[in-house]
């Protein structure tokens, strides 16, 4: 998953919006706008990947709820932090034990 | 059936992202991900109010990569059936209408339309989410809530009365195609969806969810849980075609090794149990095992013709 970009409907001024400028039905007209909302501030314990242990067989990428886990070369390769939630499936399903759930240092 | 699906061999394109607010560690997240790309991108989905319009996007955030269509909670298969006709008008045929609602929009408030549609033979996919309670509205009773379960509205002794068996209530319709899958077995759900869209007429398929804060388990093992279960035969894994069932996947191996998990493992890895009592457990387990035999003599039966 590429790093958040900025789509072309901008809502940074939604709460001034009167009636006119909203659509009937409350359409919202693009697809995907979440990927620009953070998630990763819910996190308290996050996931470390030990890439020597990786076997590549996928399957913290196939059960992450969050699609966070950025696999290249068909290895687990690093997390979206802007997005994962640190539910921790990633490291209980790992057969390899390649994840550990570190405790979250906030600055 | 073609080859089943694996892991490298599932597409990589994202149809859900991130940044949605469904809960950590969430099972609908898992099978709404991996269920869309079984859909493909030209599917157009009618979603009730549930946690799936939570996941989806709470205004003016959308997270799916596909046409959503949120309606009222009773009208899902009905704007289903709206959105058929609409696009038969427009020649636009090939586009896939998939209705996706919670158990509250299938099972209680969703039933009449849905039974309906089923009753015209409406061509779309109709999936059910069983997250067994109304859970973004916090954790109340449904339909499909289990006997036993506590809920913020049954706190004191848990549901009293047994879970609504929907998946049998689809089947006696007689559409060509029902099945059940597991938020804890996405492949086998992805397989399931492809199936269900080659079919023509109405299909269901009622997906088991496990869900962190409304089953009180620690969000890491949602897919635990959900495996847990299909592993102690709570829960079964099945196809009904021709009015057939025909066990799938880990059920299917759970008839050939006979060695099913006590069911109280899957009961006491929740909070939501905590007032069962051991001997309420063993008489849960003894439904289970009933139901089971009657599973091993079928395949007793199938096995000597």
């Amino acid at each position: 998953m590429s790093a958040a970009k900025k789509s072309d409907w901008d809502v940074s001024d939604i709460d001034t919006w009167g009636p006119e400028r909203h659509q009937l039905g409350a359409t919202i007209p693009v697809a995907g706008n979440s990927e620009e909302v953070e998630t990763g501030g819910w996190r308290s314990q996050v996931p470390v990947i030990s890439p020597e242990k990786c076997t590549g067989c996928l399957l913290c990428y196939f059960y992450c709820p969050d699609a966070s886990i950025i696999i290249e070369d068909g290895k687990a390769a690093g997390i979206d932090f802007e997005h994962c939630k640190g539910c921790g499936i990633c490291a209980r399903e790992c057969p390899a034990k390649a994840i550990a759930m570190k405790a979250e240092e906030k600055e | 059936m073609s080859a089943k699906t694996t892991i490298l061999t599932l597409p990589r394109e994202e149809l859900v992202y991130p940044g949605n607010r469904a809960c950590a560690g969430c099972g609908l997240s898992i099978a709404y991900r991996i269920g869309l790309k079984a859909l493909g991108p030209d599917t157009i989905l009618v979603v009730p109010p549930s946690c799936l319009t939570v996941l989806q996007g709470l205004f003016p955030v959308a997270s799916t990569k596909l046409p959503c269509l949120n309606v009222t909670f009773a009208s899902t298969a009905a704007a289903a059936t709206g959105l058929l006709g609409a696009l038969k008008m427009r020649g636009r045929q090939h586009t896939k209408v998939v209705g996706w609602a919670g158990d509250g929009g299938t099972a209680d408030i969703g039933i009449q339309a849905l039974s309906g549609a089923a009753e015209r033979e409406e061509d779309f996919l109709f999936m059910c989410y069983d997250n067994e309670g109304y859970m973004n509205t916090g954790v109340q009773r449904s339909g499909t809530t289990p006997q036993g379960a506590v809920t913020t509205n049954t706190p004191f002794k848990g549901k009293q009365q047994k879970k609504k068996d929907v998946p049998a209530i689809m089947a006696a319709h007689g559409i060509d195609y029902v099945a059940t899958a597991s938020a804890a077995y996405p492949l086998d759900l992805y397989d399931k969806i492809r199936k269900a869209l080659s079919l023509s007429g109405t299909k269901y398929i009622h997906i088991h969810t496990p869900c962190p804060p409304g089953w009180g388990f620690e969000p890491r093992y949602s897919i635990k849980v959900g495996r847990l279960a299909v592993e102690t035969g709570y829960f079964d894994l099945y196809e009904i075609e021709q009015g057939m069932l025909r066990l799938t996947g880990a059920s299917e191996k759970l008839v050939e090794k006979r060695e099913l998990v006590p069911v109280g493992d899957y009961l006491r890895s929740q909070s939501r149990f905590r007032l069962l009592s051991d001997e309420q457990i063993a008489e849960i387990q003894a439904q289970v095992d009933t139901k089971w035999s009657g599973y091993y003599r079928a395949a007793g039966q199938a096995a000597a013709e």
